[in-house]
């Protein structure tokens, strides 16, 4: 009885955790090549979750199956979102490479504040109910420890992120991608570009927090302006605590916070949950800022 | 000039289809209709082809290191006069800042209650954005949790006072003191961190303080807050609404001018220049001699500090505060007065936080929007103009060799 | 390093012996012993030894990537070294060892640098840059800033006094209400040394003083960096590729490859050196 609490606790932090890691994705990405720490990522996630909800609403009522309405939404999702963040780095970033090092940053948390809005003001302020559109998988009832969705965020984010390992390592642009996180200006040099490389990891990131967002969508069953927010910051946390810029570790932070949570709010309480990650957010950039799976640089002087 | 056009063309068609599913469509759940209001996304288009060939003219002139709005030299040149306090002219200085001070000094007596309740909301943002301008402005630590330091001021008045029924004038200095123990709290583990770190564990840190007061409720009342705080008492003398009201508007204003004063000086001083140069180089800073660790903390003292007596005048101005009154939102929005206004300029910050407080309220059509363009501020204030509005604070230096000892230095 | 495992406090102050007046031996400044510095697997420092004596210019020479900056950093305490141990001299003779002090201790003990990659505050001015060398000369605190006791304001003056004579002292009057980064490059390496000198070094570091100068320049900075040592109570050791300079500057040379000691002795000695011919011309062959 005990260990099946557990096994369902589990599962479900597996489940969040996957979320996290998708999300952390990006930031580990764009950190890895920019060392910006794109605070809107979160809002770019929440935008993913929107658009999917409006998509599956207009196909919904026009009467499309409901299997058809999730692939659609979900990929219109990601092709909005990846235009989203393609847009976001043209505007926000761009035009301040080589500017002091907050500036980008303040440009962010402002970028981030003005996609919730925009967000808030062209829909609502509410929650939004997101159609039931997974169908029923008799055959997790018998093994009881996980839905429909929980199962369909556990495949699609696996695949997803097996996509990515193979794109990083054996793609041209993948292989471009390592190239400038590791050395920008030796990357310029052999002719690598630089400006394209940085849209694509923000397309690539972007593409991958929108599939969050309608994974989520469809497990939570509602969505509002206000989920990024949170969502991002807990994904940072989950970037930092498996090493910024390390893509593997992105994957295990996520994870690892996932379950973490997913116990805490299990065994002792559900209002601990959000301050858990802030709490483990604080400790590890204090203590251990390289994370589980990060190099430590030397300062250069 | 075609390629001009074509341009902001693209960038708005670009961004109609950007913009068509958030924008174009509104789902109506209850009927099970969708509304397309394409209208809304065409006229974006428009605006954004606008936008677009503003946008590219304002980079052509910052890329030829241009103004990006020159104004004609005249405006200019009384602007400047205008914004230059310590200006040369020091009987124009003197007479504007009369001017200003009667203003504000009457303004209780001439005007709504419901307009002094606005003013004072604007004053204690006044002083919170130039608190937040010592860490951020003047030492260059991006600090995102500010909020966390108003809201430890405020429920140290509101709990000292439901449970010891201490008063607002000594709980005062005891919100202050405590915003103090919370910043070194903070900046003693983080004065290692790098500075977009640093944001993130503050911003964290915020959140954490939000939730505990939201999640102990035996303590804080949890989402309910506290009710019934008094307003500052005035040697027990009998105060009707408006009364009070107008004596915290005093409060307010006083505690601005004190800010302010506080501010110029320490900026020009031993302690400021080193502030100054920690935002500059940090290791240089070292070389130089100056113990960072003093610094930065120094700097997260005092500027939780502010925080810490605007949360005590707040609790006592609304009599019921809550953790809502506490979120990240109240910090970006200090953030962006600081931005705004000028990273370490006084003039800046102050006329900054009036223009951001008081335009939504008085510009209604404006308000609903007010936080989509404090955002939008943010981004182009970095991209244009990262110094700020206002700059150009220089002291002036009276050097012996070359002035003479001079002993009708002014104060 | 298990040698030094005794408590830091206990080796921070031994007092050396007062020499016997009749010697005239040099008395050493800043003493350096068998200093070691790895990052990671890498060693950048190999047990170098290195004496700068009171009043002397001493030059440390070498090839790009021989460590030399890693080795004024690991001087000013901004990296802590590997193993080895660094001394400064102060003006009772005592021995100060500098392991595992803060930068800016070492700095208030009387060492002082300038960067090889120009680091002023370059949105302050050119004074206050040099005023913010005084600050560990200095003691007013925030109350003292606050209240402006007579003491802040006399000692704010005097700040400033010091400050504009020091900008004098290496040309820069004239500029001194200009901000740091509108500066020419030459006037911003100037500057970097006044605000060196702002904190009242014993021992003043260069890393590359003449770097990016024109001949004429180099010349002026080659008599200024000689007049400050003739004229106050100053030791220096500096970091230069140009060999005229070093040549005809310093008193005592340093060569430095892959982090060790090839060479030393006076400018003469060096130069024959066949170690130090090859460690220069030898180079000649890889390019």
């Amino acid at each position: 009885m005990d260990f099946q609490y557990f096994i369902e606790l589990f599962f479900g932090g597996l489940t969040r955790g996957s979320i996290y890691a998708l999300i952390a994705l990006g930031y580990t990405l764009v950190y890895g090549i920019i060392e910006l720490i794109n605070f809107a990522h979160g809002e770019i996630y929440m935008l993913g979750a929107f658009t999917a909800l409006l998509v599956a609403g207009v196909l919904g009522i026009m009467g499309f199956p409901a299997g058809g309405i999730l692939v659609v939404a979900a990929l219109a999702a990601v092709v909005w979102s990846a235009a989203y963040g393609y847009t976001l780095e043209k505007v926000a970033y761009k035009p301040l490479r080589g500017a002091p090092r907050l500036s980008p940053l303040i440009s962010a948390i402002g970028m981030s504040i003005f996609l919730q809005n925009y967000v808030l003001l062209a829909q609502t302020s509410d929650y939004v109910p997101f159609p039931r559109l997974l169908p029923e998988m008799e055959f997790l009832d018998e093994i009881g420890v996980m839905g429909p969705s929980d199962f369909l965020i556990l495949v699609t984010s696996t695949l997803a992120m097996i996509a990515l390992s193979l794109f990083i390592r054996f793609t041209r642009m993948g292989k471009a991608m390592r190239a400038t996180a590791q050395n920008r200006k030796m990357a310029l040099l052999l002719g690598i570009n630089a400006d394209r490389i940085i849209s694509l990891t923000f397309i690539v990131g972007s593409a991958l927090a929108a599939l969050g967002g309608v994974l989520i969508a469809s497990h939570m069953g509602q969505v509002n302006f206000g989920i990024g927010f949170l969502a991002g910051l807990k994904a940072f946390t989950a970037a930092v605590l498996g090493g910024i810029g390390s893509i593997p570790g992105a994957m295990v932070g996520g994870l690892v916070l996932g379950i973490a949570e997913s116990l805490t709010t299990g065994y002792l309480s559900g209002n601990y949950e959000d301050s858990l990650a802030f709490g483990l957010l604080i400790l590890i950039l204090i203590f251990r800022p390289d994370g589980i799976l990060g190099k430590a640089k030397v300062q250069k002087v | 000039m075609i390629n001009y056009f074509g341009k902001a063309l693209l960038a708005s068609c670009w961004f109609m289809l950007l913009t068509l599913p958030v924008m174009g469509i509104r789902l109506n759940s209850v009927d099970q209709t969708v509304e397309w209001q394409l209208g809304r996304v065409a006229l974006l288009g428009v605006a954004i082809f606008f936008l677009s060939m503003l946008w590219t003219w304002c980079f052509s002139r910052k890329a030829r290191g241009q103004a990006i709005v020159s104004l004609p030299p005249a405006v200019s040149g009384s602007l400047k006069q205008l914004f230059s306090l310590p200006g040369r002219n020091a009987h124009t200085r003197a007479v504007s800042l009369g001017i200003v001070l009667v203003v504000m000094l009457a303004m209780p007596h001439v005007s709504s209650f419901y307009q002094t309740n606005i003013m004072i909301s604007a004053l204690l943002y006044v002083m919170l954005a130039l608190g937040l301008n010592i860490a951020v402005g003047i030492a260059g630590q991006l600090v995102l949790g500010y909020v966390a330091f108003y809201a430890v001021g405020a429920y140290t008045y509101a709990l000292l006072n439901q449970a010891f029924g201490i008063g607002f004038w000594a709980c005062l200095p005891v919100g202050g003191f405590m915003a103090v123990l919370f910043g070194l709290a903070l900046g003693f583990p983080v004065l290692r961190l790098r500075g977009d770190y640093l944001a993130i564990v503050t911003l964290g840190f915020g959140e954490i303080v939000r939730l505990t007061l939201l999640n102990w409720a035996s303590l804080t009342g949890g989402s309910g807050g506290i009710k019934d705080i008094p307003a500052p008492g005035f040697f027990g003398m009998d105060m009707d609404i408006n009364m009070s009201t107008m004596f915290v508007y005093y409060i307010v204003l006083a505690a601005v001018i004190i800010t302010i004063v506080v501010i110029s000086r320490l900026k020009n001083s031993r302690v400021g220049l080193a502030l100054q140069a920690l935002r500059e180089d940090e290791i240089a800073c070292e070389a130089m001699g100056i113990n960072l660790a003093r610094v930065k903390l120094s700097a997260f003292a005092l500027s939780s500090c502010w925080a810490g007596f605007a949360g005590v005048i707040f609790a006592a101005k609304t009599s019921f505060i809550n953790p809502a009154s506490f979120t990240f939102m109240e910090s970006a929005m200090i953030l962006s007065m600081v931005v705004l206004g000028g990273m370490g300029s006084i003039v800046g910050v102050v006329i900054a936080a009036m223009i951001l407080i008081l335009a939504p309220e008085y510009l209604r059509a404006f308000s609903e929007y007010r936080m989509l363009i404090f955002g939008a501020i943010m981004v182009i204030m970095m991209i244009f103009r990262p110094q700020g509005l206002v700059t150009g604070e220089r002291r002036r230096y009276r050097i012996t060799k070359l002035h003479g000892n001079a002993a009708k230095e002014r104060a | 390093m298990s040698q030094y495992s005794e408590t830091p406090d206990a080796r921070r102050n031994e007092t050396m012996k007062p020499e016997d007046a009749a010697t005239s031996a040099p008395r050493p400044v800043l003493e350096v012993e068998e200093l070691t510095q790895d990052f990671g697997g890498l060693r950048a420092l190999n047990e170098l030894d290195l004496t700068v004596n009171e009043g002397e210019i001493v030059a440390l020479i070498g090839p790009n990537g021989a460590g030399k900056t890693t080795f004024f950093n690991c001087v000013t305490g901004i990296y802590t070294p590997t193993e080895g141990r660094v001394y400064l001299h102060d003006a009772q003779k005592r021995r100060h060892l500098l392991n595992g002090r803060k930068p800016h201790d070492i700095t208030a003990m009387g060492m002082a640098r300038t960067f090889q990659n120009i680091r002023l505050f370059g949105d302050m001015t050119v004074l206050e840059n040099v005023m913010i060398g005084r600050h560990c000369r200095t003691r007013t605190g925030i109350w003292g800033a606050l209240t402006r006791t007579p003491f802040a304001r006399r000692e704010e003056q005097e700040t400033i006094d010091i400050s504009y004579d020091l900008l004098e002292s290496v040309h820069l009057a004239q500029f001194w209400n200009e901000r740091a980064h509108n500066l020419p490059y030459g006037a911003q390496r100037r500057l970097e040394i006044a605000r060196a000198l702002a904190t009242n070094p014993r021992m003043l570091l260069l890393d590359e003083p003449v770097a990016g100068m024109n001949p004429q320049e180099t010349k002026e900075l080659e008599e200024l960096v000689r007049h400050l040592r003739d004229s106050r109570d100053l030791s220096i050791l500096l970091i230069e590729h140009d060999m005229g300079m070093v040549m005809s500057l310093s008193d005592r040379i340093y060569v430095m490859e892959y982090g060790s000691r090839i060479a030393s002795g006076t400018p003469e000695e060096v130069r024959a050196n066949p170690r130090v011919i090859q460690a220069y011309l030898g180079e000649s062959d890889d390019a």
